[in-house]
């Protein structure tokens, strides 16, 4: 391991609310404008910082949703409402546009995607573990490399970025699946949780050499990084990202 | 930088005292950054290797013909989550590194999995860190480390290195994974050392 050429402090900034967009029931996508954002990778996440009138304060971690263009001081995150939760309650549900949010960031170097990363991509997202893999495939919109998309979902009623994923789809290199565990729509028969056959169906080929991103619950992490590494997949080459059930 | 969340009450903690940013959870959560590694303790091994290139090697009947602490540690991830009062069963880093001879200052901890992570020499002596092999009175589970992970409660928790396979001691700092990405080099929960430069 080496040492980081530079190590930068990260300080808090305030970004502004620019728009809070529904995304299911429970989740919204919540558009920041950060004037002195200094850009991200693709799945790494921040820290916001809430501030009650009396000084009090809450922080959580979440992932950034959208990819980093350059140029723009627009990010957005998406936020699954916990039940009981503290922070994730007043995000989804009180926030809202014009107001100020503290924040800092970004964080995390190793569940990211680059573009000039080689090899195909494999995505698998479980529930709001679609938010870092939603910015991987923004920032692949550029990029010819191959890239599966495996996303477990309750029922069709809980996919976040339903229009976003339809266009991401249309790509030729980009291919969507959806994997319902509890109710599946019209037309899709299977229900049921990812297994060793939708493994092996849908995913890359283990001879395909993809890099892996796995992210969601602990439990289905857990589950797809054990299917993978036992259909022959390179432990090294499987990055997870666990959310875990005390998320705030 | 002084504002204020418009409409935000939170939740007062109860009177348990946490480092500064910690929640109390009863769960425990798992966070690791790839598939968990399946170490059988028949293949485990732990080594330490000193900065003049010494090794020191225990299996797993070794490590268990060691004398053994309970310990009881509240433990805090730098996700936030703090857990109380957790019971741990292993061996102190005293035992372990009594007849290792060196003058180092660091140590970076390898792991199966390939994960690493670094603090300082002085962090692992003194009745501060263990190599544990039992959580609340079982085996650990894989998932959690097992069968066997470093304990050293006083940093946060991505420096109790899950699956730990060994030590090497250096004279200079050579920093582990997270700390390659740009977390803290020393990560003291009560100082809120969460990232680089905090």
């Amino acid at each position: 391991m080496e040492r980081t050429a530079v190590r930068r402090r990260l300080s808090w900034q305030v970004a502004t609310v620019a728009e809070v967009r529904r995304e299911t029931a429970t989740a919204s996508t919540i558009v920041l404008d950060v004037p002195d954002w200094p850009g991200h990778l693709a799945g790494q996440h921040l820290d916001v910082r809430l501030t009650a009138d009396d000084g009090y304060r809450a922080s959580r971690s979440y992932s950034i949703a959208s990819a980093w263009t350059g140029t723009s001081s627009t990010i957005e995150l998406t936020v699954e409402q916990v039940p009981d939760g503290e922070v994730s309650p007043y995000l989804v549900g009180v926030l809202k546009p014009g107001d100020p949010l503290e924040l800092r960031g970004p964080v995390g170097g190793w569940f990211v995607w680059k573009p000039e990363q080689e090899g195909p991509v494999q995505l698998i997202g479980g529930g709001s573990g679609i938010v870092p893999l939603r910015a991987m495939l923004q920032a692949h919109t550029a990029s010819t490399t191959p890239v599966r998309l495996l996303y477990s979902v309750r029922r069709p009623e809980s996919v976040i970025y339903v229009d976003d994923l339809k266009h991401l789809a249309s790509a030729d290199n980009v291919h969507v699946s959806l994997v319902y565990t509890r109710e599946a729509p019209p037309g899709e028969p299977r229900v049921g949780r990812i297994d060793a056959e939708v493994i092996d169906r849908l995913a890359f080929k283990p001879t395909d050499d993809p890099t892996t991103y796995v992210c969601g619950p602990t439990p289905f992490v857990e589950t797809v990084a054990d299917l993978l590494v036992a259909a022959g997949h390179n432990p090294d080459r499987i990055r997870t990202e666990r959310f875990g059930p005390t998320g705030g | 930088m002084g504002i204020v969340s418009p409409g935000f009450t939170g939740r007062r903690r109860s009177a348990e005292e946490l480092p500064p940013g910690q929640y109390l959870t009863h769960d425990f959560p798992v966070l690791s950054a790839g598939p968990t590694p399946q170490v059988r303790t028949e293949h485990w091994e732990f080594t330490v290797t000193t900065e003049s290139g010494a090794k020191h090697k225990w299996d797993w009947a070794a490590l268990m013909a060691l004398p053994s602490e309970e310990v009881t540690k509240d433990i805090h991830c730098v996700t936030r989550w703090s857990k109380l009062q957790t019971e741990w069963q292993g061996v102190s880093l005293d035992t372990l590194l009594a007849d290792v001879e060196t003058g180092a200052d660091f140590a970076l901890v390898s792991s199966y999995g390939g994960y690493t992570t670094n603090l300082p020499l002085d962090d692992l002596l003194d009745g501060q860190a263990w190599i544990a092999y039992e959580y609340e009175g079982e085996p650990i589970h894989s998932e959690h480390g097992g069968p066997a992970r470093l304990l050293v409660p006083h940093l946060y928790f991505w420096k109790s290195a899950k699956w730990v396979r060994g030590l090497t001691l250096s004279d200079t700092e050579d920093f582990g994974f997270w700390e390659t990405a740009g977390y803290h080099e020393y990560g003291d929960p009560w100082k809120e050392q969460r990232y680089a430069g905090d």
